[in-house]
């Protein structure tokens, strides 16, 4: 199982868990957070940093990148994006791959 | 953030996340609903007295076929609905569940199955999960056999409905508890809530029963007396608090004791319709129950969209047009448009009139006495619900 409840850190893989998808909804020219019973409407900036959870890039990874995007500070933009992944997190919105000793 | 059901709570609109179709926006232009309840069959293993499901049952005969069902999804895909729910009746006694959630998935659909989960074994789970299912919601009668196995009418039921929560979450999918609650049940209620926490349950829907249909055939069986109902909001309220971040829940009151109207369906033909097994296409799953009015089917040579827009059927009772007074001038008119029409119907003989639940209805004293009345009647005994119209309870003495 995915789990469920997490702290997000700069070293965190985070991604959508599977039942919850972020969609682009053609009808309503919006992007959209499917999710049970729910239908949500992420902010541009969330949907920036959502697209880039993909279980692949780290926490730190996603924050080098949209620094390096909007030319801005990294330390803000890493507050920023901890504090908004962790909100997403603990709605349920967000889990992490975790790595598998073998 | 948009809510799909009247029972979430909204949230806070500085957490980064807008609302995506903000309140009167959607009366004026009846925009598609972002999710649709699909009843794929009235056939059910299971027998509660106060199925949702109309009195007169859709036959199997009458059932959309796999291929009609597949159509109507890539419509609705098509026209902007984001979310299916698969319900029924038991939505698993069709033999192409499986199928019908992979084709929903692969036109865009999220899908949630709205099951009673007496059918299902691992492995069918595991095939729904791997064509693309989203979200499992399982129904439980009460907290343990006795009383749940009686009033679902089967036995052995709720040991199957613990089993197949338990594999639900094995499998990884969120799992909604839903609960319907009623005098005969609402003791159970502390375990019912600790029982979904030890399922690992996502939500927990607390549903008192609506009386229209079947359960208002077994209204005095089922009406809870006004003390449990007190209680039960103080249960809700602690166990709210106390599971904030581990379980959400979801709380719907029986209404002939409440002040105000439920705001039913979100207005009728405003955010929401179903599709009944035979194809009809109505604003609530108990809309049928109100005579006089004729609903159009996906089998007609119209849209599923030009419907929901144009056919009289919706347009009937949509905004205020309509009312007659006390709605009419009504502050509340846009907030609750005047409650439920499928009860005004049942309970005035006029969908066009006042929700009795409503204090202003000249009815509403009368129907909080009926509550009192049928709550203190002493009646235990159910009808149950099935294809030849019910059948009376029987127990041995």
């Amino acid at each position: 199982m995915a789990p469920r409840h997490i702290q997000v850190t700069e070293t965190s893989r985070v991604v959508l868990p599977r039942h919850t998808k972020l969609k682009y909804d053609e009808t309503r020219q919006v992007w959209v957070i499917l999710a049970p019973e729910r239908v949500l409407a992420p902010d541009e900036i969330a949907v920036e940093v959502l697209k880039l959870c993909d279980g692949a890039r780290r926490v730190a990874d996603i924050i080098d990148e949209l620094a390096a995007t909007y030319a801005a500070p990294r330390d803000v933009i890493a507050t920023d994006v901890v504090a908004m992944l962790q909100d997403l997190a603990d709605k349920g919105f967000l889990t992490e791959v975790r790595e598998t000793t073998s | 953030m948009t809510e799909l059901t009247d029972t979430t709570p909204p949230v806070d609109s500085n957490d980064g996340l807008a609302v995506l179709e903000r309140r009167g926006s959607v009366a004026e232009t009846y925009g598609i609903p972002l999710a649709v309840l699909l009843e794929l069959t009235h056939r059910c293993p299971l027998q509660c007295p106060y199925c949702s499901n109309p009195l007169e049952l859709d036959r199997a005969g009458q059932e959309l076929t796999t291929g009609e069902w597949k159509k109507v999804l890539s419509e609705l895909a098509e026209i902007g609905v984001l979310q299916v729910h698969f319900s029924g009746g038991e939505p698993t006694a069709r033999k192409d569940i499986v199928e019908l959630v992979a084709h929903a998935n692969e036109v865009g659909l999220y899908t949630n199955l709205i099951t009673s989960a007496v059918l299902l074994t691992r492995e069918r789970l595991k095939e729904l999960a791997d064509a693309g299912l989203c979200h499992v919601q399982i129904s439980f009668q009460g907290n343990e056999p006795v009383v749940a196995d009686r009033v679902g009418g089967y036995k052995g039921g709720h040991a199957k409905k613990l089993e197949v929560a338990r594999w639900t979450r094995e499998l990884d999918l969120p799992l909604t508890v839903n609960a319907v609650m009623h005098r005969q049940n609402l003791h159970q209620l502390p375990d019912i809530i600790q029982m979904a926490v030890d399922l690992d349950a996502d939500r927990l829907e607390v549903a008192n029963v609506q009386y229209y249909g079947w359960a208002l055939k077994n209204r005095a069986s089922l009406m809870p007396t006004y003390q449990q109902l007190e209680e039960t909001d103080r249960l809700v309220e602690e166990a709210r608090e106390r599971l904030k971040g581990t379980l959400t829940i979801d709380y719907v009151v029986p209404d002939y004791y409440a002040l105000r109207p439920k705001k039913c369906m979100g207005g009728w033909g405003r955010q929401f319709f179903n599709i009944s097994p035979s194809g009809k296409i109505l604003p609530c799953h108990a809309a049928e129950s109100i005579t006089g009015l004729e609903f159009m089917s996906v089998r007609s040579n119209n849209s599923i969209a030009w419907i929901w827009q144009n056919s009289e059927a919706f347009n009937r009772y949509r905004g205020t047009g309509w009312m007659k007074e006390p709605c009419k001038s009504c502050e509340f008119r846009e907030i609750d448009f005047g409650g439920c029409r499928c009860q005004a119907f049942a309970l005035t003989g006029d969908a066009a009139n006042t929700d009795p639940a409503c204090t202003l209805s000249p009815l509403h004293e009368s129907i909080f006495k009926q509550a009192e009345r049928d709550a203190a009647s002493g009646q235990d005994r159910f009808l149950y619900r099935n294809f030849a119209g019910g059948t009376p309870e029987s127990r041995d003495a």
